[in-house]
């Protein structure tokens, strides 16, 4: 059997499992195909992150790009100034869109394998991050305010620093490891999946994944909103509780 | 061993927590502060979003204040009558101060607002401690303690005002309006601040309407449960950041560490504990002071996710 041959048969065995794994996903035709291990991430009380894998094949040459991004939402960048001695809030300027989570994992370094226009419109790497503001202010302002949002996001866990590693086996197969810290915010997240031939994007896919409270953390979340003051009065009533049986104890001992 | 916060939405180390809470509940059962003002700066230093930190505390602060009050109460340390009068002017001044907190809010500069007050009052409230307490104990060195004795009654002006009342247990006969201007004004500022206020009601009691330590402490005690409690049931209500699970644990170190501190508070001399008190107090208004002089490691920051 030639190369050629074993190859084929590796596609198609990797095509089988994946098509098991992900019966939406066409089998044929496809340049690319890729899938999770979990679309679920579920948060209980025990949760200190997760690790997902990423996992799929690709016909033909090329290198394997993906993108996580978080639930979009507003935040406001602050700039602190020097007054009377005291540093103080001064200037804000306000995102929109911004991902509360992102990472990014690619099969070569990203410099060598887009050119910036593919990374700009595809949002590979943070820097390339689609945030808008509607300051008045310069770009360049602007800019130092948009490096400090990602610089914060870093700071905090939920922007990996680093372009994560996206490991091929063979020449079809890829798989990498995706990883959530335990302070990831909930919500709808997507994975972006992009195979790339000679600075060109020749397939593309998004998968969704699900980051949700589950059981009792849940319940408490769920409580706590829809039934706001009955919430409260139970826990003044948990810690009126727990004072005073404490005080019971402590008088016998 | 970690647990996922429901509220707070972030993954914690239960053992930091519970120590936390065990120091807090001591120094509350020590000095009858609920230890807010500690307990806040914490959380967030453990990385719990300033909001859930504020509304948590005031839940963990009832816990530990029942089992402080209990137990000063059964030393017949509380002046319940004064307590009432403290809490009447708390509930006006906590109402005004979220209208105040509101407008501060709107013109964007409530965090600069409240590291400043914090600093004035900690750093006013310590330093007076502090001299006083030197002055005492420097004294009591010099004059073998005979002198020491405080006077029963010192006649000002505000003995003067009328709507007059017995306080039997503190064996103080003063104008109502006193403690309850006294409790409306720490109520402004607790709300404000995020705290039951109890670092600022202390000193009031002792060294403006003359309680004498023991009994001002067990006092507060009592008026800080109530506070802490309404503050609980208002940010459950407007902005559900009360983290049950996160209080839940802080409470359980908490009622440990609060009678050991109201066992210790029964055998230390009064001057000493207020110099403890003095110190802690001066010591964080000095750490927020140079909070706000020093270059911070990064001039940018984001703006903390507010509920809604």
């Amino acid at each position: 059997m030639t190369a050629h041959g074993l190859r084929s048969l590796g596609l198609a065995l990797a095509v089988g499992a994946m098509s098991w794994l992900a019966p939406s996903a066409p089998a044929r035709g496809q340049a690319l195909v890729a899938d999770l291990s979990n679309h679920l991430v579920a948060i209980t009380t025990g949760f200190t992150g997760a690790d997902i894998l990423l996992f799929g094949a690709v016909e033909g040459p090329g290198d394997v790009v993906v993108t996580v991004r978080g639930p979009a939402r507003d935040e406001v960048v602050r700039r602190k100034i020097h007054v009377a001695g005291l540093w103080i809030n001064g200037a804000e300027v306000r995102f929109r869109g911004v991902p509360v989570f992102y990472a990014l994992f690619a099969s070569r370094p990203v410099a060598d394998i887009v050119t910036d226009e593919i990374a700009d419109i595809h949002q590979i790497g943070a820097e390339n991050l689609n945030l808008r503001s509607d300051s008045p202010r310069s770009q360049e302002e602007i800019d130092t305010f948009r490096d400090a949002l990602i610089r914060v996001k870093e700071r905090e866990g939920l922007y990996m620093p680093e372009t994560g590693r996206l490991s091929f086996l063979g020449r079809r197969l890829f798989r990498a490891n995706l990883t959530f810290p335990g302070n990831v915010p909930t919500g709808s997240y997507t994975v972006e999946v992009l195979l790339i031939r000679d600075g060109a994007v020749v397939s593309a896919q998004t998968t969704p994944l699900y980051i949700s409270q589950a059981g009792i953390s849940a319940d408490v979340y769920e409580f706590a909103h829809r039934q706001a003051a009955l919430y409260g009065l139970l826990a003044i009533i948990v810690a009126v509780g727990s004072g005073w049986i404490a005080g019971a104890v402590f008088r016998k001992v | 061993m970690q647990l996922y916060l429901p509220i707070a939405e972030m993954s914690v180390d239960v053992f930091v927590l519970f120590l936390l809470g065990g120091g807090i509940g001591f120094l509350s059962g020590l000095f009858g502060v609920g230890g807010g003002f500690l307990l806040t700066p914490l959380l967030i230093f453990v990385g719990v979003p300033p909001a859930v930190a504020v509304a948590t505390q005031a839940n963990q602060v009832i816990a530990a204040s029942v089992s402080g009050a209990i137990s000063h109460w059964r030393r017949g340390n509380v002046d319940i009558r004064m307590g009432l009068v403290l809490l009447a002017g708390g509930f006006v001044g906590s109402s005004l101060g979220v209208v105040l907190y509101t407008v501060l809010r709107a013109v964007g500069q409530l965090d600069l607002v409240i590291a400043l007050s914090y600093v004035f009052f900690l750093g006013t409230v310590g330093g007076l401690m502090l001299l006083e307490s030197m002055r005492v104990i420097l004294r009591k060195m010099h004059a073998n303690g005979s002198s020491s004795r405080r006077k029963l009654h010192v006649h000002t002006w505000i003995h003067g005002l009328p709507l007059k009342m017995r306080f039997r247990t503190s064996k103080l006969y003063i104008s109502a309006i006193v403690p309850f201007a006294i409790g409306a004004a720490v109520g402004v500022l607790a709300a404000i601040l995020g705290t039951g206020g109890g670092f600022l009601m202390l000193p009031a009691m002792i060294y403006l309407l003359g309680m004498p330590t023991v009994l001002a402490v067990g006092t507060s005690l009592f008026q800080i449960v109530f506070v802490a409690a309404n503050v609980t049931l208002l940010q459950s209500i407007h902005n559900q950041t009360v983290d049950v699970f996160l209080a839940f644990v802080l409470i359980v170190g908490g009622v440990i560490g609060a009678p050991l501190g109201s066992r210790l508070a029964g055998r230390l001399p009064g001057e000493q504990l207020r110099a403890l008190l003095a110190l802690i107090v001066f010591g964080v208004s000095l750490k927020l002071l140079v909070d706000l002089v020093r270059t911070p490691a990064d001039l940018y920051l984001l703006l903390p996710q507010v509920a809604q």
